[in-house]
């Protein structure tokens, strides 16, 4: 098991490091959003909601979600472009686990997020992030994240099977998934029925116990139900995704 | 080496204008009850139009496709409860190939003695052997999308051969090569051969599946319509084959019919007839002297043993020629 999820992982790390260029435009757009939209927020909202912290406390750990979330979501294309040159049908044939086809990409990926992340967090911080030894568990949140919507990724494109119709699904999906998240602004600040709404998308919890362990906060209701939420979804996500490949041809 | 009894796929419908209701009674139907009987150390072919089942056939058998009904041993494992097993010992070249374009020869068939199990210094070196064999050398570190058709095609090959399999499926090898890599591909299917691997290969190609076949099945609209050595299906045409082209070939048909000079008669086109008959040089005189007589003028009549295309037509009613793509 180990040694197919290895083989997977160095061969997709390779791919990645062959136009690492995608690593660094994905990290483009958080970069536009630190620099132009957080002093906005700073203004916007007033200090007595922000508990005390800094705009970047609240607003970098939601921006570290959006990039799990669009770093990820569109995994998806690498895989079209292999089961388009019959890659993925030569690799079913061979006995590798299909758990491992998944995984070992997966992992490759969340490779990716946390040097995105990474640089993220450290470009925030000079700018008024108060970084905690607590902001690591919020880098487990992310992969969380991470995990669930690249394996999401990689089971629709095994469905749709076309870069086209992966791309128009995506916009449909994620600018929901990422304006009901709370990323942009505390959703404390919207009406009710907006929040209900809210309440039913994992990002949403992620971000929240994301802000919370940003704070140093780790023993809050947010952080016990973002975790539990995100590594629920993180384990139905992977479970989803190896059937998938194991009745891909079906 | 494979076993197959009334092996079945059927595909629900895709696409536009398919009703999710009843969908039951519209289930297209791919393989329709094939029973196959492979023996070790054969060459096994599959001949038959684009959309016969062949491919369909293949990917059930390489465990890529779960079958609909029907039951296979391959390599004498059981196709339902191990394949696992099946996936150890078989190699499969699909008629994609499966490459990374942007990959290179050497470091996809490395990867894919890896994924058999292989360390990687006993992939590279068992690697180096093949790409020594297949001529590949010089290709060797060269992107993929930067090779010939042929060169790419023996790439394909060799990544079904990297762990050794003792069954190999070939799926449409030849489709698009010019005729020396056609040739060489030949050569290196009955190396294989020799070497004691058994070679399962579909092919639309009636002269491939009779120079390369150990034994043949020939398959339309997912059944097996005749299956034997090249020879012993030609010789169940029963004879030489005749064709005419002739002004009135109904008429024609009519008059060669009752005066039993053929053993058989079928239209061929528009405007001919092919006949199978005992002998054709002795029979060729009566029948023009036949028609003459009745007034039929004959534009041109040639003789020929018979081919698997005559076997095909037969079975079929159609030439393979015609279908083929």
């Amino acid at each position: 098991m180990l040694h197919d999820v290895r083989t997977i992982f160095i061969r997709s790390i390779t791919q990645v490091l062959r136009n690492p260029v995608w690593v660094v435009v994905t990290l483009v757009q958080p970069l536009f959003y630190l620099l132009f939209f957080t002093p906005l927020l700073k203004r916007t909202i007033g200090s007595d909601r922000l508990n005390g912290g800094s705009a970047y406390d609240i607003f970098v750990p939601g921006l570290l979600m959006q990039l799990a979330l669009f770093g990820t979501a569109f995994a998806g294309f690498s895989l079209v472009s292999e089961l388009r040159e019959g890659v993925i049908e030569r690799m079913l044939v061979t006995p590798v686990r299909r758990s491992a086809l998944l995984i070992g990409r997966v992992l490759a990926n969340l490779v990716a997020l946390v040097f995105q992340a990474t640089v993220i967090t450290l470009v925030s911080w000079p700018m008024g992030l108060n970084l905690r030894p607590s902001a690591i568990l919020g880098i487990v949140v992310l992969l969380g994240v991470g995990i669930t919507f690249a394996s999401l990724s990689y089971t629709v494109s095994m469905i749709v099977g076309s870069e086209d119709a992966l791309a128009s699904l995506l916009n449909f999906v994620t600018v929901p998934i990422l304006l009901l998240s709370g990323m942009l602004l505390p959703l404390s600040l919207g009406p009710k029925w907006l929040q209900r709404v809210a309440n039913i998308n994992p990002l949403k919890h992620a971000v929240d116990a994301a802000r919370d362990l940003f704070r140093g906060h780790l023993t809050t209701f947010a952080v016990g139900r973002g975790v539990t939420v995100v590594f629920v979804c993180a384990a139905a996500a992977l479970i989803i995704g190896t059937r998938k490949f194991e009745h891909y041809a079906d | 080496m494979i076993e197959t009894i009334g092996l079945r796929k059927t595909f629900q419908p895709k696409g536009p204008g398919v009703k999710k209701k009843g969908a039951a009674a519209e289930q297209i139907v791919a393989v329709d009850g094939i029973n196959l009987h492979v023996d070790a150390g054969e060459i096994f072919g599959l001949l038959g139009p684009n959309g016969a089942g062949k491919s369909t056939t293949i990917k059930m058998l390489s465990t890529l496709l779960a079958p609909s009904g029907g039951q296979a041993t391959v390599a004498g494992f059981s196709l339902e409860t191990q394949r696992s097993e099946i996936r150890r010992v078989i190699g499969v070249v699909s008629q994609s190939g499966g490459l990374d374009s942007e990959e290179t020869p050497m470091r996809e068939l490395v990867h894919q003695g890896v994924l058999f199990g292989l360390d990687r210094h006993a992939a590279a070196k068992r690697v180096t052997e093949l790409l020594d064999r297949f001529e590949l050398g010089a290709a060797a570190t060269r992107q993929i999308k930067t090779l010939s058709g042929g060169q790419r095609r023996r790439v394909d090959i060799a990544l079904g051969l990297v762990h050794s399999p003792k069954l190999l499926f070939l799926d449409e090898p030849t489709t698009g090569l010019d005729p020396q890599s056609r040739a060489n591909l030949w050569d290196e299917v009955r190396r294989l051969r020799s070497e004691g691997t058994t070679v399962l290969i579909t092919t639309h190609y009636l002269d491939e599946a009779d120079a390369l076949c150990d034994r043949l099945a020939i398959v339309d609209h997912g059944r097996i319509v005749a299956e034997g050595t090249a020879d012993v299906l030609k010789a169940g045409v029963g004879g030489d084959v005749i064709t005419l082209h002739l002004t009135d070939p109904s008429a024609a048909d009519c008059v060669i019919r009752t005066s039993g000079l053929a053993t058989h008669v079928e239209p061929f086109g528009d405007d001919a007839l092919r006949l199978t008959v005992g002998r054709g040089d002795s029979t060729v005189g009566p029948l023009l002297r036949l028609l003459d007589e009745a007034g039929i003028e004959t534009t041109s009549l040639s003789t020929a043993r018979p081919t698997l295309d005559d076997v095909f037509l037969r079975h079929t009613g159609r030439s393979l020629r015609d279908t083929a793509a």
